[in-house]
Formats: C-alpha cells, sequence, structure tokens
C-alpha cells in the first residue's frame, strides 16, 4: 500500500523537481540553522490539553509539513509559533518555543516584533475588503513606511513573489474582493511577504482553492522556500510529498513522528504514521 | 419501506394550501392597516398645516396670534441641541463599544456592565429627565440651559448607540482582525485601520437613528424645565432655549382652533426634520456598507 502511494506521488511530481530528492542531496550537506525550535511545548484550551509536549526542531530555507487528522493540534500549534493562539482567551501555555534562539514565550518578547518576522496566511483567503494595492500596502504602512514610492515598489516586488503581479497590475486600485478564491489567496501570500517575514506560516492555504489555484499557490510555495522558511499545515498528503522537504505527523495534540517527507512517507517508524498516510484511518 | 405516504400527502396538500393563504391575508391586512393610519395622519396634518407653512412662519417667534406664530426659536434651538447631543453621545457612546469588544476582558463584571447597559436602553426617558434635572440643573448649576437638556439627551440615547456600535463592531469578521495581527499590527492600529472603517456604516446609522429619537423627545425637557415658547435666540451654550416638540406641544394644547393649524405646521418642519436625518442614514449605510 505504501509503496503504491509513492508510486503516485514520484509519478505526480515527475515534471517539478521532487522535494524529497532536494532533501535527500541537502542531507549530505550542511545542516541548516534552526528557526523555530520547540521544546516541551503544551498548550491547554481551558481544560483540554490540545498540544502535549511538543518537541520540534525546524530549520530555516526548509518546506516543513504539519499533517494529521482533524482536531489533532495542527492550527493550534502554528498559530502557537506567532502567538496568535493567545486571541483564544483561556489558553495556557508551557515549556518553549525558541524562535532563533530567543524563547518567544517571554513575556517580555512582544508579539508585534514576533508577526513582523513570522507571518501567516490563512485556511480561508481574508483579504481586507480594500483595493488590492491597500492591502499590500497594509503591512509597509503599520511598520511606518509612508513614502509612495518606496510602497509601489514592495507592492510590485511582493505581487511578482506571489506570481500574481501579471493578473492585477492594470487593476490595482480595485477592490480586492473582486478577484478569485485562488487569485485572493494569492493576494493574502502577497501581502504577507510585504512584511518581509522571516518565517510563513500556512494553515491549510488551497483548501477552499480549485486544483489550478492549488497548483499555482504549490509551485509558488517551491519558489518561495529560496528566501523563506515555510511551515504549511495540510490534509492533503499528496501535497505534502509533493512540495515539503520534511513532514510532522501529528495525533490527539501529539508529534508521532517528524522527519524527512520521503521517509515518512517510504519508510515510517511509527505504525500510526504509516497506517494514516495509507488512508487506513483519520 | 417508505415512510411518507404519497395518498395522505396528496390528501393534506388542500387544506395545507388554504392555511397557507389564509396567514398571507393575515398578513396584509395588518400591513395595510398600519400603511393606512399612517396615511391618513399625514394626509390631515398636511392640509391643515400646508396653509401655514411660509417664509414668516419660519422667520418669527411664537406669539399669543395664531397669524404670527413662528417657529424660528424653536427650529435652533433644536438644531442646535443636536449640535451637542451628537458628538458628546457618540465619543462616549463609540468609546465605550471599543472599550467593551476589543479591551475589556470578558469576565462577571463586563457581563454585569453589558447587561445594565441594554436595560438602560429601556429605561422611560422621564427618568432621564430626572436624572438631568438632580445632576446637570441642580448639582452642576447648569440651570435650564441647552448644555444641561444636550447632557441629559446624550446620556438617554447613550445606551442605544452603545449597543448599535457593540454590533457594528462585533459584525467585522475575526478573520480581519487576524490577518491584521498577524502582520504586526498593534490593537491600536488594527481599530483604526480595520475594524473602525469596516464598522463606521453601522456605528453611524445606529447613531443618527438614536439621535432623531432624541430630536422628537419632549419628557425629558418637560421634566429638565425648558420653556415652551421663547422670544430670542440661544446665544451660548449656557443660554435659555425650546425645540420643536416642546413648541408644537404648547401650541396643540391652546384652546384657539387655528393653534390646531399652528401646530400642524410645525409638525410637518420637525417630520421633514427627522426624514433628512433618517435619509442620511440610509445613505451613509448604503455608500460606506462592506461586503465580506
Ligand atoms: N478556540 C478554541 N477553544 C477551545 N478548544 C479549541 C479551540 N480551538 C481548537 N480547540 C480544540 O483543540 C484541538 C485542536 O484543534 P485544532 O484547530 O488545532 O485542530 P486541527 O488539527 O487544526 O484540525 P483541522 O484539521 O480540523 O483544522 C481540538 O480538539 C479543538 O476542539
Ligand atoms: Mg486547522
Amino acid at each position: 500500500m505504501v509503496e503504491l502511494m509513492n508510486k503516485t506521488n514520484k509519478q505526480e511530481t515527475a515534471n517539478i523537481k521532487t522535494p524529497s530528492q532536494i532533501v535527500g542531496e541537502s542531507t549530505k550537506s550542511v545542516e541548516r540553522n534552526s528557526v523555530f525550535n520547540t521544546k516541551n511545548f503544551n498548550l491547554w484550551y481551558g481544560d483540554h490539553h490540545a498540544l502535549k509536549d511538543i518537541n520540534l526542531d525546524i530549520r530555516e530555507n526548509e518546506v516543513t509539513a504539519i499533517i494529521g487528522p482533524s482536531g489533532c493540534g495542527k492550527s493550534t500549534y502554528i498559530k502557537a509559533l506567532n502567538r496568535m493562539v493567545e486571541l483564544v482567551p483561556i489558553v495556557k501555555t508551557n515549556g518553549e518555543i525558541n524562535y532563533r534562539g530567543r524563547n518567544i514565550l517571554e513575556a517580555s518578547y512582544e508579539v508585534e516584533e514576533l508577526r513582523t518576522r513570522v507571518g501567516m496566511v490563512f485556511q480561508k483567503p481574508n483579504p481586507f475588503p480594500k483595493s488590492i494595492y491597500d492591502n499590500i500596502a497594509y503591512g509597509p504602512r503599520i511598520h511606518g513606511i509612508k513614502n509612495k514610492k518606496v510602497l509601489d515598489e514592495i507592492v510590485e516586488k511582493s505581487l511578482r513573489g506571489a506570481a500574481i503581479w501579471d493578473e492585477v497590475k492594470d487593476r490595482l486600485n480595485q477592490n480586492a474582493y473582486g478577484l478569485s478564491g485562488g487569485q485572493q489567496q494569492r493576494i493574502c501570500i502577497a501581502r504577507c511577504l510585504a512584511i518581509e517575514p522571516d518565517v510563513i506560516l500556512m494553515d491549510e492555504p488551497t483548501s477552499a482553492l480549485d486544483p489550478i489555484s492549488t497548483l499555482k499557490v504549490e509551485e509558488l510555495v517551491q519558489e518561495l522556500k529560496d528566501n523563506y522558511s515555510i511551515i504549511i499545515v495540510t490534509h492533503n498528503m499528496q501535497q505534502a510529498a509533493r512540495i515539503s522537504d520534511k513532514t510532522a505527523f501529528f495525533l490527539n495534540g501529539e508529534v508521532v513522528e517528524f522527519d524527512h517527507t520521503d521517509k515518512i512517507f517510504s519508510t515510517p517508524k511509527d505504525q500510526r504514521t504509516e497506517d494514516y498516510i495509507s488512508g487506513r484511518f483519520g | 419501506m417508505k415512510y411518507i405516504d404519497d395518498t395522505v400527502v396528496m390528501k393534506r396538500m388542500k387544506s395545507r394550501l388554504k392555511y397557507n393563504s389564509i396567514w398571507k391575508m393575515i398578513f396584509l391586512i395588518a400591513t395595510t392597516l398600519a400603511l393606512l393610519t399612517l396615511v391618513i395622519l399625514l394626509v390631515r396634518i398636511v392640509t391643515q398645516g400646508s396653509g401655514y407653512l411660509n417664509w414668516d412662519f419660519f422667520n418669527n417667534f411664537g406669539s399669543r396670534f395664531p397669524e404670527k406664530a413662528g417657529i424660528k426659536a424653536a427650529l435652533i434651538g433644536s438644531v442646535l441641541l443636536m449640535l451637542i447631543i451628537a458628538p458628546v453621545s457618540m465619543i462616549l457612546g463609540v468609546g465605550t463599544a471599543i472599550y467593551l469588544e476589543e479591551y475589556a476582558k470578558k469576565n462577571k463584571f463586563t457581563s454585569f456592565i453589558q447587561m445594565n447597559i441594554s436595560n438602560l436602553a429601556g429605561v422611560p426617558s422621564i427618568v432621564f429627565g430626572l436624572l438631568g434635572l438632580t445632576i446637570f440643573v441642580r448639582m452642576l448649576v447648569l440651570g435650564k440651559s441647552l448644555l444641561a437638556a444636550g447632557f441629559t439627551m446624550s446620556l438617554l440615547i447613550l445606551p442605544v448607540i452603545i449597543v448599535a456600535s457593540q454590533e457594528a463592531i462585533r459584525a467585522v469578521p475575526k478573520e480581519q482582525r487576524e490577518a491584521s495581527y498577524g502582520m504586526g499590527a498593534t490593537k491600536w492600529q488594527t481599530i483604526t485601520r480595520v475594524v473602525l472603517p469596516a464598522a463606521i456604516p453601522g456605528i453611524l446609522t445606529g447613531s443618527i437613528l438614536a439621535l432623531s429619537r432624541a430630536v422628537g423627545e419632549t419628557a425629558p425637557l418637560v421634566v429638565l424645565g425648558i420653556p415652551v415658547i421663547l422670544q430670542f435666540l440661544p446665544d451660548g451654550l449656557l443660554s435659555q432655549f425650546t425645540t420643536l416638540p416642546l413648541q408644537i406641544y404648547d401650541w396643540a394644547k391652546r384652546p384657539q382652533e387655528a393653534f390646531q393649524y399652528v401646530a400642524s405646521a410645525g409638525i410637518i418642519v420637525l417630520m421633514i426634520l427627522l426624514v433628512i436625518m433618517n435619509s442620511i442614514a440610509i445613505f451613509i449605510r448604503n455608500k460606506f456598507q462592506k461586503r465580506y
């Protein structure tokens, strides 16, 4: 069964450079720097222990996929990485999440600072009901950039970075809500790029998109990883196999297995991982 | 096995359709009755009052003679009163709404405050008049002035503005705030750049409707002891004044028949003022409404 899955993966990704191959190369070469090092991290929603003793070391310029059945804590985990989870008042945490060596859970760490370095793309496209231009310029503006020329350049660079410049360059002043769902999602990615983050968190960014838009976003992720570290939650196993270098399998709030994507999909160490990726439960 | 028996369904179809049309008739009659009353009222007022609507009517002060009675002091008094109520009630109301929705922790204390605000919206206006009389007229020694009445009326409509603003703020999708916070925006930046622009139409609509309630209100002013007739224009915040509803009330209770017509003319003016305010509210809602 697992072998079969792998075959289809290989076939599907034959024309894109398979990330697992790239990882295969890179493992032999230098170990990359750590961006997010999570140590013994726990999180509760009131009495509900949603994340249990998480230990994960996420490296830079890689795509890290987080997979697992619904309700296992994937969204909770990536929202913990930019402390968005704190918007839920009943949340309590302990342990450590070190971002580039500094524990973001320390009271002295300003969330605003963290979130300008760690951008986020959400499951449902959520552009502001403003023009495309104002959407992209939102981030730079809140960080104090007022110069029109600089803003123009950032907007163009970000839209190009999100592979949507050609589609929208003639209607930057139109409302972003006039775009299709897939375009809106790429606008949101561009908006995230405009704050020039270090890490991009993506929570099921393609779950509301059609196959073609999905493909575009996936290709985009591939391009972006040269300059950014990307952590992506996905329900789609093929997607994880196609685009990620490493994969973490979550189950009931625990990390069952975390390894190079090709290893996870070919020779998982844990029986539960094998069961999940072969579709036997979840 | 089938649970739904076709023959039974067909047998009951006729009576179901009949009930359907009976209820439709009942609702139609209710609407017609309401509209009819309104039309009769309007027609009566317009036919009675329109004869008195001329330049002199707008330019004269109150008088013992119906032909000489005018609405100048009352109209200007009402407008000035509104100019006090609008900023006072909106700054306090929107501020409170922002605090409760965006900053306050959700605990027993805030839900207690919340409950009281909703209850205050239902307190009879005359009670607010008594409050204003005690606090503004007597304790703060503002007298029967524009300022005292403006503060009293602001308090009266404050709960309505708070609740309307809270609803408008709450209607801004959570995803919009997340997008803003996710880029490192502070709470204040998120409120001014995302929440308020989206909530402003709702806030303004609610506030203008509340304001028009204040413009038509008499009871609290009667309690404050605001004069019903005045021969001069207010010359400052602490000056005496009168308003349209008070003036109309005074004319309507006079024995001479001609004053009934003068009162009707006053009502027309008041109604035009209210229609203008409501149209502004509708215009703002349609113009700035954001769809997600
Ligand atoms: N705001 C909240 N309040 C209370 N419990 C929550 C909240 N958000 C999530 N949970 C609980 O925490 C657990 C993990 O939720 P989470 O949203 O992280 O799952 P997920 O893995 O992202 O699922 P999905 O794949 O369906 O998105 C679930 O049991 C959920 O019920
Ligand atoms: Mg989720």
